[in-house]
């Protein structure tokens, strides 16, 4: 595709395709970027370590500790793939991957990293007494024959805070045993989003552990940002049609420079700025381009935005029928009354019929079974939910209840609430009922 | 309706059979993208029951040939069976047979590795997921790692969610992966009629079952918006609407005429084969012989229930203890119980109805102090009374509180509504709301 010739074959809708299709691959994280963006001094601080193990062997613990989508993977694999890049190291170096919510307990761990050294054969039948026993075997099986050196094993362990639960934490004691001890060179990174993942570490793990963190807490500023949204968007330079990328890119540059574009941007980085919630937001606008609108334009943002700042509780509240609208209401008024005390159907039931006898003139009264099944379709949305959860010997329409929605969210539901009845309006309204 | 990527006489037919969801279509075609491009990782679809998640997402991945897997959770009692349908459904029968006997997460993502690695991806995978919320209560971290299993098992997979609750209700406490959501709007009542009157009988003009339709929907559209209910109402209500057409005694025309004859034939419904009191079969018959039984059953069918004599009083005493304060029983069983006046002797926190709160224990030796005095001829308190009692609790009309082995003194609490109370009351002639302190 890449190949002059082509190029000028390609035509409008091709481009727009091919488009689509690297800033999808872009914005799903599939491809690495270039260069991390504002993270530059930890990206040396965890290169500079694990060339030291790399190279030297020297044995490390590190952890990665920042929110969720911060880019703590991102900064990992960028790291990786330039220490990978030196020639001594791609032939030496071992990696083994472990994922928390993967590798559940410390025998699939250990299965897994058997796997990833590639000794399953060199395991074989053998029985183990211990843990410690097994990973020494496994360190030991990698020490090269003629240099009586091991090779350097980097364990990246991700969602950390998982492995801290495993019992007795075998798996993490022993491989910062190992790292703090010279047996072999290995190297433990941590990445996790919890802060007080040391917390939760026994204290024999703790003092293990060199206690060297990474934070990755984005001290972006808003122009910064603004910045990284443009190169989100903007195509590569080896795009195979010229004009066509010119064209994209002056757009996103225009873009970025709107008013109302640079004011919802504001909102989203107030609101967080992390770069996955971005994502999100920039793939819902690309999505929306097609060859008949072939640039990206600020009605797409703006959608895609609405579409993501959607409240769904609203929008549930939004499709329930008139009698469900009721009970809602009613438990609302209890909550009010009884300043959030759980209440049970009966009290819901008696409210509801209350207003039937003395206000409505539009809604007919209903059988008691019916409005008993309106109410478990709420229980079912999970809109409301039993206090305790041991049901079995307390009667259906006894049973404690608490409701899940705010006051503000019913208020706001009942005004966007098609054909809302007046005097339902009313009763909503009214401080007692 | 236009997207690149797909043939064009194929998303005609689309959206011809999905009525009232364009919008949705469209922006599902566009989440997705051609089939060679990466899609979101985890795209979760919320809507009410019956909005047509399923059935659309279902439709457009038949349809359009792409590579997918349909999964109902409610089918899957196990994270094992899961995962063989996926790599069943993407790898062949091979790769789910050499799932190990109790897979876990990861023997899965290293499996779908191994086998992507081999046949990558050259359309992106679609693993569907219905009724998503059961998902939750499985393994705590099959949730968060199907939700970026894209990054995973590094494989063009997108993973769609479907369910009627929303988000908020999935979020793992440290959190995880945000999906996508999108929201599958309520259909409203002129797309109700709309797609309701696509069923309409051959032998009838649409035009008669439009009107039919709107009759319906003005009974039931405040308490049910659920489109599979109403079209199983619709289909059952038909033939009884029709009745005055085949007898000669309206046209089609009169409207007016043929609404009287139906709505409470409809109010009765909503009673009854609604609430599934009775089956749709029984509800046929019913509508055959209507004639010699001119009260329906339903409702009042499962209030009867045969009980010994004894039982019966034994029931009523119970319900008695239940639902009055213990000090007010001087009031009720004693001749002279002098001028108790019903504001005097009570704490504040009691006078709210006790019906509101639900039953109270109580202890044995009240029931059986209650059960002498309200049952009108002498009772020797036999075995045979007290193995009632027990037969009462195995029915579940009486629960006993606390543990089994409690021998002396046992409290019971009692488990059955005021209706069935009154109907029970009336078969042995007793007034039960004279003795209830809340009706006083």
């Amino acid at each position: 595709m890449t190949s002059k010739r082509k190029s000028t074959a390609l035509t409008e809708a091709q481009c727009v395709s091919l488009a689509q299709k690297i800033l999808r691959e872009r914005l799903c994280q599939q491809r690495l970027p270039e260069q991390p963006v504002g993270l530059e001094s930890q990206y040396r601080h965890l290169l500079e370590l694990l060339k030291r193990t790399a190279v030297h062997g020297e044995s490390n613990s590190v952890l990665i500790v920042g929110p969720r989508g911060a880019g703590k993977t991102m900064l990992l694999g960028c790291v990786l793939r330039e220490l990978m890049n030196l020639k001594e190291v791609l032939k030496n170096v071992l990696q083994v991957e472990l994922n928390g919510l993967l590798q559940t307990d410390d025998k699939i761990a250990l299965k897994e990293i058997t796997r990833q050294l590639h000794l399953e054969n060199v395991v074989g039948d053998k029985v183990f007494g211990s843990f410690a026993e097994n990973l020494a075997f496994l360190l030991e099986a990698l020490k090269s024959g003629d240099k009586s050196r091991s090779r350097p094993v980097l364990f990246i362990l991700d969602e950390f805070d998982l492995f801290a639960h495993h019992k007795n934490q075998t798996l993490l004691y022993n491989l910062l045993d190992v790292s703090q001890s010279a047996q072999a060179p290995v190297a433990v990174v941590g990445l996790t989003c919890r802060l007080d993942v040391l917390e939760l570490l026994e204290k024999r793990v703790k003092s293990r552990f060199s206690h060297r963190q990474i934070h990755l807490l984005n001290p972006l500023s808003f122009t910064q940002y603004v910045e990284a949204v443009g190169s989100q968007l903007s195509l590569p330079q080896d795009f195979p049609h010229p004009k066509f990328c010119d064209e994209w890119n002056r757009s996103v540059t225009k873009l970025c420079e709107d008013k109302s574009v640079e004011e919802l941007l504001r909102r989203q980085f107030n609101s967080s700025k992390d770069f996955r919630s971005l994502y999100m937001l920039l793939f819902l606008a690309v999505i929306r381009v097609s060859p008949s609108h072939s640039t990206l334009r600020e009605s797409d943002l703006l959608e895609a935005s609405r579409l993501i700042s959607a409240d769904s509780k609203a929008n549930i509240l939004h499709g329930l029928s008139v009698l469900e609208l009721c009970l809602i209401i009613a438990m609302k008024h209890l909550n009010d009354t009884y300043d959030g005390e759980p209440f049970n159907f009966q009290m819901v039931h008696n409210e509801f019929t209350k207003f039937i006898q003395r206000k409505s003139h539009t809604i007919h009264k209903f059988e008691k079974p019916v409005v008993m099944k309106a109410f478990e379709h709420l229980v079912e949305l999970e809109m409301v939910r039993a206090v305790d959860s041991a049901t079995g010997k307390v009667q259906r329409e006894y049973q404690l209840m608490r409701l899940m929605l705010e006051h503000g969210q019913v208020m706001e539901a009942l005004q966007k609430y098609p054909q809302c009845p007046t005097d339902v309006k009313q009763w909503a309204l009214s401080a007692f009922a | 309706m236009q997207c690149a990527g797909y043939p064009e006489d194929k998303l005609r037919s689309l959206a011809d059979r999905l009525p009232c969801r364009e919008t949705q279509v469209t922006t599902l075609l566009s989440l997705m993208g051609e089939p060679d491009q990466y899609s979101y990782p985890s795209i979760f679809i919320y809507g009410h029951r019956a909005t047509g998640k399923s059935h659309v997402v279902f439709s457009v991945m038949k349809d359009l040939e792409l590579p997918y897997t349909f999964v109902d959770c409610v089918e899957c009692v196990s994270p094992a069976l899961l995962f063989h349908r996926v790599l069943l459904a993407f790898f062949g029968p091979d790769a789910a047979a050499s799932l190990p006997r109790c897979p876990s997460l990861s023997d899965f993502v290293r499996l779908y590795k191994q086998m992507s690695s081999k046949t990558p991806a050259t359309q992106t995978r679609f693993i569907i997921l219905d009724r998503a919320e059961r998902t939750r209560d499985m393994d705590f971290s099959l949730l968060p790692a199907l939700l970026r299993l894209q990054e995973l098992v590094s494989d063009n997979v997108t993973v769609i969610l479907l369910s009627q609750v929303v988000w908020e209700k999935f979020r793992p406490n440290t959190g995880c992966f945000e999906p996508l959501l999108f929201h599958f709007p309520d259909y409203n009542k002129a797309d109700l009629v709309q797609i309701l009157s696509r069923d309409h009988h051959p032998s009838y003009t649409p035009e008669l079952y439009a009107s039919y339709i709107n009759i319906l929907l003005g009974v039931f559209f405040s308490v049910c918006r659920d489109l599979r209910e109403l079209r199983h109402l619709a289909a059952l209500n038909f033939p009884k609407f029709c009745e005055p057409l085949e007898k000669g005694e309206a046209k089609e025309s009169d409207i007016h005429k043929l609404w009287r004859n139906i709505e409470p034939h409809l109010q009765r419904a909503m009673q009854t084969v609604y609430l599934r009191e009775v089956s749709s079969m029984q509800w046929k018959e019913q509508q055959m012989d209507e004639k010699e039984t001119t009260t329906p059953r339903g409702l009042s069918a499962h209030a009867h229930i045969e009980l010994p004599y004894y039982s019966k009083f034994l029931l009523i005493a119970a319900y008695l203890a239940s639902f009055n304060p213990a000090r007010t029983d001087r009031r009720f069983f004693l001749k002279s119980h002098g001028k108790i006046k019903k504001t005097n002797f009570l704490k504040k926190h009691e006078k709210t109805s006790n019906h509101l709160l639900g039953p109270k224990p109580f202890p044995l030796d009240r029931l059986l102090a209650i059960f002498y005095s309200v049952v009108d001829s002498r009772v020797a308190p036999t075995a045979s009374i007290f193995s009632q009692i027990m037969s009462l609790v195995s029915l579940q009309l009486l629960t006993q509180i606390g543990h089994d082995d409690q021998l002396d003194a046992p409290k019971y609490k009692c488990a059955v509504s005021m209706d069935f109370i009154l109907a029970i009351s009336r078969t042995v002639n007793f007034d039960a709301v004279k003795y209830l302190y809340d009706f006083l």
